[in-house]
């Protein structure tokens, strides 16, 4: 191999209480895609802070083209043509797309912007990616998928030679990674380097040429891909074997219909009145049973489950609970009809990070730990959480521990466990292991298995096929607010459900 | 998911013990400079003095700390208290007719005192409602609203007033803002301590107080959870309201008298009080005994201050800086939690 672009050596870092990173290498060579892999907790996003110049390391050393460098501030990395993107991006939505992309080095005099320079350079730019929007747009008109890719092009202006990815994939849909994928190998062949952070093992096969494990904040290994496979490097980021992985559960013997949501539409949104948010959307799940839901992003599948919950109006259609209609208009409604929803953002839309395990776990159940109905049975409460800790092995250090402070998988856990404390009729997951590692994956699956067995309909909505062709009994998919078909597990294929979710209207 | 991640909460932090315990350092660090460079700064002597004169801005600290922790707002305190207490005071005379017969004429006595305190608590209710529902139905920030609401109580209260203070009330009324329980302690500072109690034992164990936290770390997490996110809202507004009467009553009775020009600049120190207890202004984390050991503080502070003469001027310059370092230091101390 030549010379690497980017040698990190013996890079420590501790914070109170914690060893992040004890003597971690990483090195990347030029014009290489190189997979950071890890589970959430192995030292990643610490390892990615320290390249950035958003944290020193302890320890270490950084060696660039041969120069051994530090940075100590984001700017100092950036200089020397380290651009980080990361999973949150840190764009203004209220600003255009050239501003984004030249914010803090707009081209003109000292004092006055060349708006006219501006966005011909951020045309040239965008161009080159393949992303077909005038740069005087605002931002947050832009899709998930166009905002990553003004990102890239800020990254290619600040003329970089190693552009770091944090989980650029976990918000796209497929055919936008496949987009992101073509993107990222014409930087290749530009001679640009690219590190690349994933749970999704099958793209590290698809675009990667090296990868690099960490566990628990240690170096495991590394190596070239070619000469590896998914169980491969499975192993060597949980040590365990692959065969407890994504292992399907007997067939279920489904019950009577405990849902059933008939011709339900929903017309447009604030920013865009004429679109069709739903329509006409039916389906049914039974008791006992694991309905999947698939869909590219932006199919409604989070959105039917929204207006099934309470959380968003809809124009027309009912919702039947045990074969009866039902009225719903809000979350509380919901939760009073048996229905529950883990939403697709765990932090945004589920957790109290500022507050205590305990508190975030019994949430939407506490008239079952209240003592008069007025206070919160304490006892009662912490018996609850020790339950589902058990139940759910939920790792923490106390119940009062701040649940910010978790693991994404942890978290997840906390979540669901809020809803199993409900004792609901029926639960909706929205991507219900997004962003996890893989470990927590299998206990996520393992805990849908066992909801169903007790009789609890599930409606589990996911981006990713293989976990809706893992969990599911039966799969419907969706596009464009449409149901697009329905397939048995026992029919059903990666290919099959791609064809359903990106062709033709009726199935 | 490794078991460092899990051993991060419960190891223990030096940090995190003193940006728990912070206040109350600060508080024993206060009085012993002021000890040392007044003397005459003797706690066992002053101690009541200092909280009976924080008394009034405590009670309003502790309804202001169930908005702050719904990361709300209230400025219109300040007002309120004036209009509550002129409302009380004109229900005590039966009237404005017969404002300035002083003291003992029991004909010039309309009413008790308890109906006095009523009606400045259903002021103060019915006003928190208001601006509570404009916050929540008409969705204009609280900041708005009550900033709104600080101009428009204070011109009711001057329109209300008519100018002059109304003063004199009976006995009854006069006792809860004058006596001395035991000769001792203040009839003020024992309502002020009943209060905190049960508000601290509302926020830490009830459901209610639960769902005050919970909309205040994370509203559309607590709609999905199937709390009433409206009128938990709105009720920290009515709860403010209701502790801005009963610090009316208690303010009319100390100095028997009221005025529409009482309160003036209340809004700020109150805020300080809550915010120097730890309570985020971001909302979701903060408790009622930090906003005692805040408004205690503040008392500490301004008592001090004047003992060795520093002028008023010079004190509000100190307040509005002590918000800033103070909001500084709970933002700090939550960017370090982010990274640990």
């Amino acid at each position: 191999m030549s010379e690497p672009l980017l040698r990190m050596a013996g890079i420590s870092k501790s914070f109170p209480g914690v060893q992040a990173l004890s003597d971690v290498e990483l090195s990347v060579g030029p014009g290489e895609i190189h997979a950071l892999l890890g589970e959430n907790g192995a030292g990643k996003s610490t390892l990615l802070k320290i390249l950035a110049g958003a944290q020193p390391p302890d320890s270490g050393t950084i060696t660039l083209a041969g120069q051994a460098v530090s940075f100590d501030t984001p700017h100092a990395a950036q200089v020397h043509g380290i651009v980080t993107i990361y999973q949150e991006f840190t764009l203004a939505p209220n600003m255009t797309i050239c501003e984004n992309v030249f914010i803090g080095r707009e081209p003109g005099s000292k004092v006055f912007v060349s708006w006219r320079r501006m966005a011909e350079e951020t045309r040239a730019l965008t161009r080159r990616i393949g992303l077909d929007a005038d740069p005087m747009t605002l931002v947050r008109d832009l899709s998930v998928a166009e905002q990553q890719m003004v990102e890239i092009a800020r990254a290619l202006s600040m003329k970089s030679r190693l552009i770091v990815m944090d989980e650029p994939t976990s918000a796209l849909s497929s055919t936008e990674v496949d987009k992101l994928f073509s993107i990222i190998r014409d930087l290749k062949a530009e001679g640009l380097s690219v590190i690349f952070v994933t749970h999704r093992l099958e793209e590290v096969i698809e675009i990667c040429d090296g990868y690099t494990v960490l566990r628990d904040g240690q170096f495991v290994g590394s190596g070239r891909v070619k000469d590896t496979d998914i169980d491969g490097i499975i192993r060597m980021m949980v040590g365990r074997e692959v065969s407890e992985l994504f292992s399907r559960r007997g067939d279920a013997a489904p019950g009577d219909v405990a849902l059933a949501v008939e011709n339900l539409s929903r017309r447009g949104s604030s920013r865009d009145p004429s679109a069709t948010v739903l329509a006409n959307v039916s389906l049914s799940v039974r008791r006992g049973e694991i309905l999947g839901v698939a869909g590219l992003v932006g199919a409604g599948r989070t959105e039917m489950a929204r207006a099934i919950f309470g959380a968003d109006p809809f124009d027309s259609g009912r919702v039947l609970i045990d074969g009866q209609p039902v009225r719903i208009a809000s979350p509380q409604e919901a939760i009073r009809h048996g229905i529950g929803l883990v939403p697709e953002d765990r932090k945004q839309q589920a957790l109290f990070l500022s507050l205590a395990i305990r508190l975030n776990l019994s949430m939407a159940a506490l008239d079952r730990v209240s003592k008069w109905g007025v206070f919160v049975d304490e006892a009662k409460e912490s018996a609850m959480v020790e339950e589902y800790r058990k139940a759910l092995s939920i790792r923490m250090a106390s119940p009062d521990q701040i649940v910010a402070n978790l693991s994404g998988g942890n978290q997840q856990k906390v979540v669901l466990a809020r809803w199993l404390a409900l004792q609901p009729k029926v639960l909706i997951v929205d991507e219900p292991t997004r962003g996890i590692d893989i470990g927590a994956k299998v206990d996520v699956h393992n805990l849908l298995f066992d909801m169903a067995r007790s009789g609890i309909a599930v409606i589990a909505i996911s981006s990713e096929l293989p976990e809706i062709l893992a969990v599911s009994d039966r799969i419907v998919t969706m596009r464009e607010g449409r149901v697009t078909g329905e397939i048995s597990r026992a029919d059903a294929n990666q290919e099959k459900l791609m064809t359903m979710m990106t062709l033709a209207r009726a199935a | 998911m490794t078991d460092t991640t899990a051993r991060r909460g419960g190891q223990v932090d030096a940090f995190s013990i003193f940006a728990r315990f912070a206040p109350l350092i600060f508080l024993v660090i206060l009085m012993a400079v002021f000890w040392v460079l007044n003397p005459r700064f003797v706690l066992t002597l002053n101690l009541f003095n200092i909280m009976l004169q924080v008394s009034i801005y405590g009670l309003l600290a502790i309804g202001m700390t169930f908005v702050i922790l719904t990361a709300g707002i209230d400025l219109s305190v300040g007002s309120l208290l004036a209009m509550a207490g002129l409302v009380a005071a004109a229900v005590s005379k039966g009237g404005l007719s017969n404002r300035f017969t002083v003291g003992e004429g029991q004909d010039a006595l309309a009413n008790p005192w308890y109906l006095a305190a009523l009606a400045a608590i259903g002021v103060g209710l019915i006003a928190g409602f208001v601006q509570g529902s404009a916050i929540t139905r008409l969705k204009v920030p609280p900041f708005v609203v009550t900033l709104g609401g600080m101009s428009v109580f204070r011109g009711a209260a001057l329109l209300f007033a008519g100018g002059g203070p109304i003063s004199g009330f009976d006995p009854g009324f006069v006792w809860w803002g004058q006596a001395r329980i035991g000769g001792q302690v203040p009839v003020p500072v024992v309502i002020f301590l009943v209060c905190a109690i049960l508000a601290h034992v509302v926020l830490r164990y009830t459901r209610y107080g639960r769902q005050v936290y919970a909309v205040g770390g994370n509203p559309e997490a607590a709609r999905l959870s199937g709390l009433n996110v409206r009128a938990v809202t709105t009720s920290v507004y009515v709860i403010m309201g209701f502790f801005c009467g009963l610090g009316a009553f208690v303010l009319s009775a100390r100095l028997n008298s009221a005025e529409a020009i009482a309160g003036m600049g209340y809004e700020l120190t109150v805020i300080a009080s809550v915010v120097i207890g730890g309570t985020s202004l971001f909302g979701g984390s903060g408790t009622i005994f930090g906003t005692v050991i805040g408004t205690v503080l503040i008392g500490v502070l301004l008592n001090g201050l004047q003992l060795n003469n520093v002028s008023s001027y010079v004190q509000q310059i100190i307040i509005g800086l002590i918000i800033v370092l103070a909001v500084a230091f709970d933002t700090f101390a939550k960017s370090r939690r982010r990274t640990a």
